[in-house]
């Protein structure tokens, strides 16, 4: 876990227990999934590596993964029941226990997810401590997001001129960018982009990109 | 204004007539870039978790998913001790049933991590229906307390993953153990001194969950810690002083931390959780 730099890091968050990275960050996980997909969730298939998969049942790792994907914040006390409300609504979900390898943080999870239009992602999150999270791959390309900041994520085929475009629409709107990352299969492949902003930019505003992009999401800070 | 140090905290307490609580939210406010206000506003919704949860542990029936905790904050507050005064033997009532209610999967306020989250709130609420102290004091004991826990996070760590239990429980109650101090009206230096003899007492404490999950002794070392921090505050306000200073001892803490075995911090591989009866029930949760 990192050095606390805000009182707000020693006293909070306020969450359902019992554990920041079991249960807080895996609520996390689970909305920012849902954020991504950029619909409800109607399947998902949930990968729990290493200490998640070990001790997660315990933690309440599950019902805090469901519960994010139904879009419930840390803490909200629905979260112990999530299970039963994701099948009440008709949401098909499934648990597996895998090993990833070495390269993967204990508390990582991967969720294959899918929304009503037959939309679906693979996304892989992780446990940073203190209830913080990170993305670190999106349909398996690298990145990088907090779920912190405003976040505009692009995937696109890899070719000149995108993040220019990007960064110029972000500066046009006078928003200032904090954390940037860019990744691609191999030359000319699919590529992200990912973008974490200060402020929010207009939705309108990326028209010109999604002309060029396969997605591009804006995403709210989630905590 | 800033502060790295417990000793630099004080001094600007002390150099400004404030209490420790008002200088933390001041550089709070400072750093974020918003009103002292609204930090404090902030502030007043944890509290009002903290005592939901407070209430909630000691009345309601809680069980965890496991089984391996719940019912103990209610049972002991319905009793009459035989040793501990009635004040103190609610506060130990109180740090028990949110900590219960952490593992059950209610709301807490972690503070500083979830698994000892009952520690602060258990001595804020002593030292509200002991002391009579009032709300807005209250908060700013909150704040005081903070200090405390950003220290302790920047020059050691508040993880039992990298210091053990110590990290955890240790740094919770030397957050009480100041906040208590303070709320009973001792001086900048005996907060330092309450916050010093309390993790002196803790230090080498080994972070060992049953299971892997935030139970058993988590549970416990939440009456622990609140008994050692009202020790502590006790002992710093009858004008006994810690021979080793405050930020000498934080940074004992932290090498105690490095020096701990992996087995011993949060790993579930040593201490109770590798006992013939920790391992039984490590079989049959997971």
């Amino acid at each position: 876990m990192g050095k606390a730099d805000s009182v707000f890091e020693v006293i909070g968050p306020i969450m359902i227990g019992p554990s920041s990275s079991h249960t807080a960050a895996a609520v996390r996980i689970g909305l920012i999934s849902r954020a991504i997909l950029g619909e409800s969730v109607k399947k998902a298939i949930i990968q729990l590596h290493g200490s998640y998969a070990l001790t997660g049942k315990g933690h309440g790792t599950d019902k805090a993964l469901i519960a994010g994907l139904l879009g419930l914040d840390a803490a909200d006390e629905r979260i112990k029941s999530a299970l039963e409300i994701a099948k009440d609504v008709g949401i098909i979900f499934e648990f597996q226990k895998v090993d990833l390898g070495d390269d993967f943080p204990p508390n990582t999870v991967r969720l294959l997810i899918e929304g009503p239009t037959q939309v679906h992602f693979e996304i892989t999150g992780v446990s940073v401590g203190g209830g913080n999270i990170g993305v670190i791959e999106i349909n398996g390309l690298s990145v990088q997001i907090s779920g912190e900041y405003h976040t505009l994520i692009s995937i696109h085929n890899d070719r000149p001129g995108i993040v220019a475009k990007a960064t110029a629409i972000i500066a046009q709107h006078k928003v200032n960018i904090s954390n940037m990352c860019v990744s691609r299969q191999r030359r000319g492949g699919l590529a992200a982009m990912v973008v974490e902003m200060d402020q929010s930019l207009p939705p309108e505003a990326l028209s010109e990109l999604e002309d060029k992009a396969q997605i591009v999401r804006l995403i709210p800070p989630i905590y | 204004m800033d502060y790295n140090s417990i000793q630099q905290l004080l001094k600007l307490a002390a150099r400004n007539n404030k209490r420790i609580g008002e200088i933390v939210l001041a550089v709070e406010a400072e750093k974020e870039n918003e009103s002292p206000d609204t930090i404090r506003g902030q502030m007043v919704i944890s509290w009002e978790v903290m005592k939901q949860s407070l209430k909630k542990g000691v009345t309601e029936d809680i069980r965890s998913i496991s089984g391996l905790s719940g019912g103990d904050g209610k049972l002991f507050f319905a009793r009459q001790p035989k040793y501990l005064s009635p004040h103190i033997s609610k506060a130990v009532a109180w740090a028990l049933g949110v900590a219960e209610v952490n593992a059950a999967m209610g709301r807490i306020v972690a503070c500083p991590t979830a698994g000892s989250s009952g520690i602060v709130p258990a001595a804020l609420m002593l030292a509200k229906e002991r002391l009579a102290v009032d709300e807005e004091k209250i908060i700013t004991a909150l704040f005081t307390a903070a200090g405390i826990g950003i220290i302790c996070s920047v020059n050691a760590s508040i993880s039992g993953a990298e210091g053990g239990c110590q990290a955890e429980t240790g740094v919770a109650a030397a957050m009480a153990a100041g906040a208590l101090t303070e709320l009973a009206g001792g001086s900048p230096t005996m907060v330092g001194h309450a916050v010093a003899l309390c993790l002196s007492n803790m230090l080498g404490l080994v972070c060992d969950p049953v299971a892997g999950l935030v139970e058993v002794p988590c549970v416990l070392r939440n009456a622990g810690g609140l008994m050692q921090a009202v020790l502590a505050a006790e002992l710093a306000l009858s004008g006994i002083q810690s021979r080793i200073p405050v930020d000498e001892v934080i940074e004992a803490m932290n090498e105690v931390g490095d020096s701990l075995p992996e087995s011993l911090r949060e790993t579930a591989l040593g201490g109770l959780a590798n006992t013939p009866t920790g391992n039984q029930y490590r079989k049959k949760v997971q």
